[in-house]
């Protein structure tokens, strides 16, 4: 067993590192408490008692009439909807990108070897094609989902389909930076085999790369599209469809039983999803 | 909420299994069929519009949008704001990580199995029914309350609190801290609950007691990985705490808020790029900590 005690301790008899980083941490801590506007006696203040109250008692029983469950039945089925069909749009704008992004298959590695020796054109064009599409990635998924969200609503309207492309966008840019990762990681003797029966880089990506990534690729994949669902439930905050609307519209009317109604149906939604891309990871 | 997630482990990759002949399953064909008509359904279900995106009229829209971003505006009052932000979403995102920190490990010792009934530990107790049963109860009531606090997104945790202690970045570091708490709480309790038990038993056969078991033999081994953790989370928690503000809770989300709802298109690129050059400074943080620590 490893004992990360004593490495630690080891190296910090020599360093000023500790020192350093407790006081900056104590400082940063201190600042941010004070920016943060912390206020503990928020709660035991007398109005803060009267809304924990009012929220609390307002949320029991929740609402499960028939009428207000058949009325989220829709918005329920459109967040699925716009986290199947977000994901689908990251894997069509991921993929690509996390090809180009990949060092060893866009600028240099076993199969390009051949190709980049002696031709400074070709070089320079792989390394702006390869940084390009680091950018694209790193702007993509660097920008929270829900600001794409509300420029999309601004954009293209209101509704699904800005969810849908805010998603796609967002989750894009996480996949396909993780599927390069994954790129980089393969074993590249198949590769060089396939190379030298001579065959040519379709083929070679097709029967050398694809095998060996895309168990990996599924599985992130699907983890993605969780957090999918997780997302478009809430991003009808601002108007992009799903449940995240309907959430907006019943605590604007201090509707708190509606509230709860709405978290279950989400719980039980996400657990569903949760439960079916297990399935499906255990199956491949 | 996003980020990349260090949980997905990355096998090693095996060699391609190749079965000559072997045909595609039943199974596989009925779930590409299932994948197939899901597809199909949330198509029809989610308004898409490609042809409209793509017709000169849409297009035009979403250019004319772009267009009307630039040049971002770097005017000292608009720079100062967003600084203001910035700094702001940082305090945020910090002090509600620090938080979930604390709600995580006041709760997950309970709400591991093999520290709280069962297990190594337990294995000299005599076997009566109601002492376990004991003993239960706090585990069940951990691991519900963990995941209630996770269930529930940090968006609506923040609409919520906005509502009990009023506008500001407060309820936003309670959101953070609060849904973040559940986060680490379940990462947690899976560390804990696949600690190598040979040091427990050895400390165990000296006669340790288990607060000493706890401090000498299961702490040192779980700390890294619970510090990998929680820069993690750290990580997720500032893009999170940058769009918090779209609710009321404070940060450069606020500003975000305001900027696209008045069309100030030149300000929002200057706010966006705000958070973009927070978010890698953050990563970068992150990973240099998490390197020196461990």
């Amino acid at each position: 067993m490893r004992s990360p005690r004593l490495s630690s301790i080891n190296r910090s008899e020599k360093s000023l590192f500790p020192y350093l980083f407790s006081l900056l941490f104590l400082s940063a801590f201190l600042d941010s408490w004070w920016r943060a506007g912390v206020r503990p006696s928020a709660f035991f203040e007398k109005e803060g008692r009267e809304h924990l109250w009012k929220f609390l008692s307002g949320m029991f029983p929740p609402d499960l009439s028939w009428n207000f469950l058949s009325l989220m039945f829709h918005p329920a089925l459109e967040t699925i909807q716009i986290s199947v069909m977000g994901t689908f749009i990251a894997v069509v704008m991921g993929f690509p990108l996390g090809i180009l992004g990949t060092r060893t298959f866009s600028v240099g590695g076993v199969l390009n070897e051949a190709d980049v020796k002696g031709s400074l054109s070709r070089l320079v064009l792989r390394w702006t094609s390869y940084c390009m599409a680091r950018g694209i990635l790193s702007l993509f998924r660097s920008i929270p989902e829900f600001v794409w969200a509300f420029m999309f609503v601004r954009a293209v309207g209101l509704g699904a389909f800005s969810g849908v492309l805010a998603i796609g966008v967002a989750y894009g840019g996480m996949l396909g930076k993780v599927y390069s990762e994954i790129f980089e990681g393969v074993n590249y003797r198949p590769l060089e085999a396939l190379q030298s029966t001579g065959a040519n880089k379709l083929q070679i990506f097709f029967y050398g790369w694809l095998p060996q990534v895309l168990p990996n690729f599924v599985s992130y994949t699907l983890y993605r599209w969780e957090c999918a669902v997780r997302a478009s439930a809430i991003l009808g905050l601002v108007g992009a469809g799903g449940l995240g609307t309907q959430i907006e519209i019943s605590m604007r009317m201090f509707n708190f039983s509606e509230v709860l109604t709405i978290l279950i149906i989400l719980f039980f939604m996400v657990a569903g999803v949760d439960y079916l891309s297990a399935k499906v990871r255990a199956i491949l | 909420m996003n980020g990349i997630n260090p949980e997905v482990e990355r096998p090693h990759i095996p060699w391609p299994s190749h079965e000559p002949g072997g045909r595609p399953s039943l199974w596989t064909y009925s779930l590409l069929a299932s994948l197939l008509f899901l597809f199909a359904w949330s198509y029809q279900g989610s308004e898409i519009r490609l042809s409209e995106l793509f017709s000169r009229e849409g297009g035009g829209q979403i250019v004319s949008y772009i267009k009307k971003l630039f040049p971002p505006d770097f005017s000292p009052p608009v720079l100062r704001e967003a600084f203001h932000g910035a700094i702001e979403t940082f305090a945020i995102s910090f002090i509600g990580t620090l938080l979930a920190l604390a709600i995580a490990l006041s709760v997950v010792f309970f709400a591991s199995r093999n520290l709280i009934y069962s297990g190594l530990l337990y294995e000299m107790e005599p076997r009566q029914g109601w002492k376990r049963t004991l003993r239960l109860i706090p585990y069940l009531c951990a691991k519900s309350l963990l995941n209630l606090l996770r269930t529930i997104p940090e968006m609506v945790w923040a609409l919520i609190f906005v509502f009990l202690v009023g506008l500001g970045p407060f309820p936003g570091v309670l959101a953070l801290g609060v849904h973040t708490g559940g986060v680490l709480g379940k990462l947690f309790g899976e560390v804990l609950e696949d600690v190598d038990p040979q040091p427990i038993e050895s400390l165990q056969s000296t006669g340790a007691n288990r607060l000493q078991i706890l401090f000498y033999a299961i702490l040192p081994q779980v700390l890294p990985q619970f510090i990998s953790y929680t820069l993690y989370r750290w990580e997720v928690n500032i893009r999170v705490a940058a769009v918090l503000g779209f609710v009321g809770a404070g940060g450069l989300g606020q500003r975000i808020y305001i900027a696209i709802n008045l069309f100030f298109g030149n300000q929002l690129l200057t706010l966006i790029l705000f958070i973009y050059v927070l978010v890698t400074l953050v990563d970068y943080l992150s990973a240099y900590l998490r390197r020196k620590v461990i």
